[in-house]
């Protein structure tokens, strides 16, 4: 499987996953490398370009670079805890769901059936009206918009496997449920739910940073690269850079880990046009 | 000399990477006359069957020679050309019609579709209510505003087979045109086609693997393996008195539903496409052939005598076909109970309102005995069989195994319950777990259900390995590197891990290609003589019931309609239906008339 | 694959009883679960918004208040009551067109009604969403069945790509960097869109065109993704194989045999898409400032207006399902199968 991984990445999809580690590099070690504080102010406001300040000023006059050193933490652990809590929940889920097919199915379906018909962000900002904006409800909040999606994938991927004659073998074994689940079921899953991990995870990354921008999420002075998009839109003028390079990182972020969850989920064979970016 | 309807000379196709599919092929078709493409998995049949309408599939391109039918060619001019000739001279009828047929366009479009594509006239209804009433359909309009998913089968086919003829074409290619089709809608298009062949005098190439559908329809056959032609001649002929040892092979394999009949299959595995020897390609699995020059030299399509040819170097050594009588298992014994089923019901949906697929079925299986279960698709006989297993809940009825009663669910079984009854499943990709290895997979039910530690699994393991004559090599690869017969065979092991007394086959060799087919019978007849299992045998094919059952019953709509040993319901059937699906169960026939069909109406 | 036996016609009369009104059959049973959907939102979100004792009361007051002024503000706000009063009284309201009072209101002093406050801005959301959707349909299926016409080929790794690529980013991203191109640089469109209240939209132009940029981004990027998988499933379809086995026109493949049938799923994956715009609206009003429904909820969320919150929350929800239903039923219509089945 290794073999066909490393064979599908294209040139694509190699430029994709280093500028993903790269990326990830950054906002993890960056705040190693910052010149100053991030809530320091060191210079007039919304200024250029110049020594001592890489990319300028922003509005409060805190140094850009360091700023977005900082920012990246934020997004990323923030998005990768909510996938990872997303997967965790879910899959329990979805398994239980597709393998034992008794009331629970149903119920559990028109949960999810419900969770989805509600716009994500909707409910994080419903969300956030209840319990306020802290980073435990950001979490909390983009898992429980991402456990339906990915306890419906799991419970499609179960279903198809539970009716596969090596399956109905091991039961008419006698083998337990958690025996059957464990061998049987989902060493065959794991193709198709882990394709979705790319999309899972771009989209998280695409929800807090959402709500970060709409000053729903991180208070100030934290840096995030969302909310210092935000708290910087109208200084456009005067120093772009404080916009365009935050921009620029979210970009490639969000590109290139949907570029490399695309290339590995074509490498174990599964197209992922079809998969809704759900908004 | 009228010139022929088809002609096809020095046919190559190939993939696009140069791998040659369909080498050097030559036919000579005339009108009204029936050719028989016969062939198994890889021979190329298929792809052939696509090349006479001058049509590739992706990938694949024809290399190099000519089809033409009367007279224009196929194989040259542009698309716009070929596209002309389509449907107009000659046309297809594919093997699924649900698939076939746009699921968004009425009836009377897709007829219409035809005419209005390649006749300059008006699809006119009234043209397509008599294309209708020519293949026997209803010729209302009511019935051609039906779309294709409110067709049955067979209706189905036929709105193809009208659509195929609408024009007037010369030569229809048709590819497995009855393979997805129950038995008696399979006899009632067989006639159909025939009726159309000698009304219009259309010439048909019919290609499917099923030997016994193409005897009875087929004026000439031509058998493919390997990509080429390896024997050509009229159907009594060749049917009677095979020349080729691959041909010899293939009718020893087919089933007879008449007379039970030893079966005896091909050795070795068939070559796929991309491992192709030089030389004979069937060289590496023939009985007779000598040293050289087969292994590394081509035989070429020699003429023997009038319209027949074959393409081995040693076919004047080729032995008669020998019809061994089936012999009796006397593993039976008669006077005990091994299973016994009492008035079982089973269904689908919900309590209130339960489809029952069961009614009130009641048998008995002796101990080494093997009883098949008959019926078409929605008899019950599959659900009827997972009951058994444990696999399908009851709603009534018992199921007693030397007299103690089963729970319904394997979960609630005694282990030495669930030991005694194994069961293999029909579809060999999906009976064994894609990422086990073969050796684990047959081991686990010595581990489970006999409580043998891990080493001693193993152990058995390579010992079944061998008993269904299999290399233990195998027992560490994975299911996804072996072909389907092999598959079946790691799954009859893994059965036999248990050491049960009962097997259920559920259609075990309904996805296998015939000689494979075959292959799997011989060894479970093997087993049988050697461990004395019982053996519980659901199929719908007459001629595997006839090779390994001693007794029978006929399953439709979930109740019996009739039981017995096999040699008195194949030979005397009793019941009006077991009557009509013996009359048109296919046979090898040694002329092309359709006797066992007049019966069915 | 079909093999039901010839001797078993296929249920005759069920079809024709059926066949009277299947589709109105349809819409009522949608309908029904809709409603049963809205009020499970409706109570999610009331909930939701109620899930912390900390109170709205005290928030729209500030930090300065005195326990006594927060008493007065809750009275005032009817948030004394017990919570399934307050629901039942909050959604009787909603169905009779009383939404409530704003917070922001009683900071300022008094009751002011939220329905007045929201109604122009319904009407300007509207306006941007009806834009945007009505050029992502056109454009979506247009590009989406030309990408997959040339499958493999340049133009099509050309759309697929820069699709991917769109696809992965957020709206306010791509709201920004238009910003950036657009007035920053090229100085031709103004970056907020501010408009005076009650005027219409559709007046000032200019002040549309990057807002619907931004929100066309994203979707149209899925839908042709959608639409190209669609179309190319249904060119590689057993039946069209067949059509052309007879010898039609490569045009006639194409439209009557392929994009048929790859019609029904692309209109439901459009309309999977347009809901989407229901969610990219709150960010994309947000970042250029204009005077919608989304930007309204944004800014009852940061002054935890509670009342308000729920009411446009629910407005916006009940729009979305309203949109699911039409795209279902138009599958329906274009799907012969469901329409006989069922």
């Amino acid at each position: 499987m290794k073999q066909r991984l490393l064979g599908a990445l294209t040139p694509g999809a190699w430029v994709g996953l280093v500028v993903l580690v790269s990326i990830i590099g950054l906002a993890v070690l960056g705040p190693l490398f910052a010149p100053h504080p991030l809530d320091e102010p060191i210079g007039v406001p919304l200024t250029r370009p110049a020594q001592g300040a890489l990319f300028g000023t922003d509005f409060l006059g805190r140094d850009v670079l360091s700023r977005t050193l900082w920012g990246g933490r934020s997004v990323l652990g923030l998005a990768g805890i909510a996938t990872v809590l997303a997967y965790s929940v879910g899959m329990a889920v979805g398994l239980v769901a597709g393998y034992s097919r008794s009331l629970l199915d149903p119920l559990l379906m028109r949960a999810s059936d419900v969770m989805l018909s509600f716009p994500a962000l909707l409910f994080l900002l419903v969300l956030v009206t209840g319990a306020g904006s802290s980073k435990t409800v950001l979490v909390i909040g983009v898992a429980l918009v991402q456990m339906p999606l990915v306890a419906r994938i799991v419970r499609t991927a179960t279903l198809e496997q539970s009716v596969r004659g090596f399956v109905e073998a091991a039961v008419a074994r006698g083998e337990g449920a958690p025996a059957v689940v464990r061998r049987e079921i989902l060493p065959n899953i794991l193709g198709p739910v882990t394709a979705d991990i790319g999309l899972r995870f771009t989209y998280s990354i695409i929800l807090v940073a959402s709500v970060n921008f709409l000053g729903l999420g991180l208070q100030p002075p934290e840096a995030d690269w969302a909310l210092i998009i935000s708290e910087n839109r109208a200084g456009l003028t005067l120093n772009p850079y404080v916009i365009l390079v935050p921009a620029a990182l979210i970009a490639s972020l969000t590109i290139s880990v949907n570029v490399v969850g695309d290339a590995f989920a074509r490498s174990l064979g599964i197209s992922t046009a079809r998969r809704r970016l759900v908004r | 000399m009228t010139e022929p309807a088809l002609l096809v000379r020095a046919l190559c196709i190939e993939l696009d990477s140069g791998m040659p599919v369909v080498e050097d092929l030559d036919l000579d078709l005339r009108a009204g006359e029936v050719l028989g493409i016969v062939g198994e998995s890889g021979s190329g049949k298929t792809t052939t069957a696509l090349a006479l309408l001058g049509f590739t599939r992706r990938g694949v391109r024809i290399s190099s020679g000519t089809v033409e039918v009367e007279g224009s060619a196929l194989t040259a001019g542009g698309e716009r050309v070929v596209r002309a000739l389509r449907g107009r001279l000659v046309s297809y009828v594919a093997q699924d019609p649900g698939a076939a047929l746009n699921p968004s366009l009425r009836v009377s479009d897709l007829i219409g579709d035809m005419l209005r594509s390649h006749d300059a006239g008006e699809a006119a209804e009234n043209r397509v209510l008599a294309a209708l009433k020519g293949v026997n359909l209803p010729s209302e309009p009511e019935f051609a505003r039906r779309f294709p998913h409110q067709l049955s089968g067979g209706q189905q086919q036929r709105v193809a087979i009208a659509t195929a003829l609408v024009c007037g074409a010369k030569v229809v290619v048709l590819d497995e045109p009855t393979t997805g089709l129950d038995v008696v809608t399979q006899a009632r298009i067989l006639s159909e086609i025939d009726r159309l062949r000698s009304e219009q005098r259309v010439a048909m190439v019919y290609v499917s693997h099923d030997l016994a559908v193409v005897s009875s329809i087929a004026d000439r056959v031509s058998v493919m393996y390997a990509g080429r032609i390896i024997e050509e001649g009229p159907t009594a002929e060749l049917v009677a008195r095979p020349r080729h040892p691959y041909t010899r092979g293939l009718l020893s394999s087919v089933p007879d539903p008449v007379r039970p009949r030893r079966l005896h299959s091909i050795p070795g595995v068939s070559v796929g496409v991309d491992d192709r020897p030089p030389g004979c390609a069937f060289a590496p699995r023939c009985l007779q052939r000598t040293e050289s020059p087969a292994l590394s030299e081509l035989p070429p399509l020699e003429q023997i005598g009038g319209d027949y040819r074959v393409r081995c170097f040693e076919w004047r050594r080729t032995p008669p076909l020998e019809v061994e009588e089936a012999v009796v298992a006397q593993t039976v014994e008669r006077g005990r109970v091994l299973l016994a089923v009492e008035s079982l019901e089973a269904g689908y949906g919900r309590r209130r309102a339960p489809e029952l697929a069961v009614r009130g079925v009641s048998f008995g299986v002796a101990p080494g005995e093997c009883l098949a279960i008959v019926g078409e698709s929605g008899s019950g006989k599959t659900t009827l069989a997972r009951c058994i297993a444990g696999l399908h809940p009851s709603r009534a009825g018992r199921v007693r195994l030397e007299g103690a009663e089963l729970a319904s669910s394997a979960a609630k079984r005694v282990r030495e319950q669930r030991r005694r009854i194994q069961i293999v499943f029909q579809n060999p990709n999906e009976s064994l777990n894609p990422r086990h290895r073969v050796g684990n997979a047959i081991a686990r039910p010595a581990r489970i259900l006999r409580g043998l530690p891990a080493q001693e699994a193993n152990k058995e393991a390579a010992r079944l390995l061998g008993l269904v004559r299999l290399p233990l090599a195998l027992a560490d690869r994975f299911p996804g590197e072996l072909s389907g017969g092999e598959r079946q065979r790691v799954a009859i092991a893994r059965a036999l891990a248990a050491k049960p007394d009962l097997v259920i086959c559920d259609e075990i060799t309904s996805a296998l290609d015939v000689s494979v087919q075959a292959a799997v019978l011989e060894l479970l007849a093997e087993l049988r003589a050697e461990l004395g299992l019982a053996l519980l045998f659901i199929t719908h094919n007459f001629g595997v019931v006839a090779s390994i059952a001693d007794r029978m019953l006929v399953l439709e709509s979930g109740s019996i309609r009739e039981q017995g040993t096999v040699a008195s319901v194949l030979s005397n059937p009793q019941d009006d239906y077991t009557r009509r699906l013996v009359a048109a169960a296919p046979r090898v026939v040694t002329s092309p008339s359709l006797p066992y069909l007049s019966e069915v109406e | 694959m079909s093999s039901t036996s010839d001797l078993a016609t296929p249920g005759l009369h069920l079809l024709r009883e059926r066949r009277e009104h299947p589709v109105l059959l349809f819409v009522a049973r949608r309908l029904a679960a809709a409603i049963a959907t809205l009020l499970i939102v409706s109570i999610l979100v009331f909930v939701g918004t109620e899930v912390l004792p900390g109170d709205a009361a005290g928030a729209v007051l500030g930090r300065n208040a005195t326990p006594a002024q927060v008493e007065e503000m809750r009275a005032l706000m009817g948030l004394d009551r017990p919570a399934p009063e307050r629901y039942l009284d909050w959604l009787g309201g909603v169905l009779t067109g009383d939404l409530g009072n704003s917070a922001a209101g009683f900071a300022a002093g008094g009751e002011s009604p939220i329905w007045d406050e929201i109604s122009g801005k319904i009407a300007n959301s509207f306006a941007l969403a009806g834009i945007t959707a009505a050029l992502m349909i056109p454009l979506s299926l247009l590009l989406g069945i030309v990408a997959a016409l040339r499958a493999g080929r340049a133009l099509d790794h050309a759309i697929s790509i820069s699709s991917l690529a769109i696809i992965s980013l957020p709206e306010f991203i791509i709201g920004s960097l238009l910003i950036l191109v657009f007035f920053s640089w090229l100085d031709l469109l103004p970056p907020v869109s501010l408009i005076a209240p009650d005027t219409n939209p559709l007046s000032q132009p200019d002040v549309l065109v990057l807002p619907v940029l931004t929100l066309l981004g994203a979707s149209l990027a899925a839908s042709i993704r959608m639409v190209r998988a669609g179309m190319v499933e249904a060119l590689s379809a057993e039946y069209v194989t067949m059509a052309r086995l007879n010898g039609f026109r490569e045009r006639m493949v194409v439209t009557r045999y392929a994009l048929r049938n790859a019609l029904a799923p692309s209109v439901q994956v459009l309309a999977q898409n347009i809901q989407y715009l229901v969610g990219g609206i709150v960010v994309t009003e947000y970042l250029f400032n204009y005077p919608g429904l989304g930007k309204e909820l944004v800014d009852a969320v940061a002054i935890r207006d509670v009342r308000e919150v729920q009411s446009v929350a629910l407005l916006i929800a009940a729009f979305y399902i309203g949109l699911n239903i039409a795209a279902d039923l138009l599958v329906v219509l274009l799907v012969p199968k469901l329409r006989t089945q069922r």
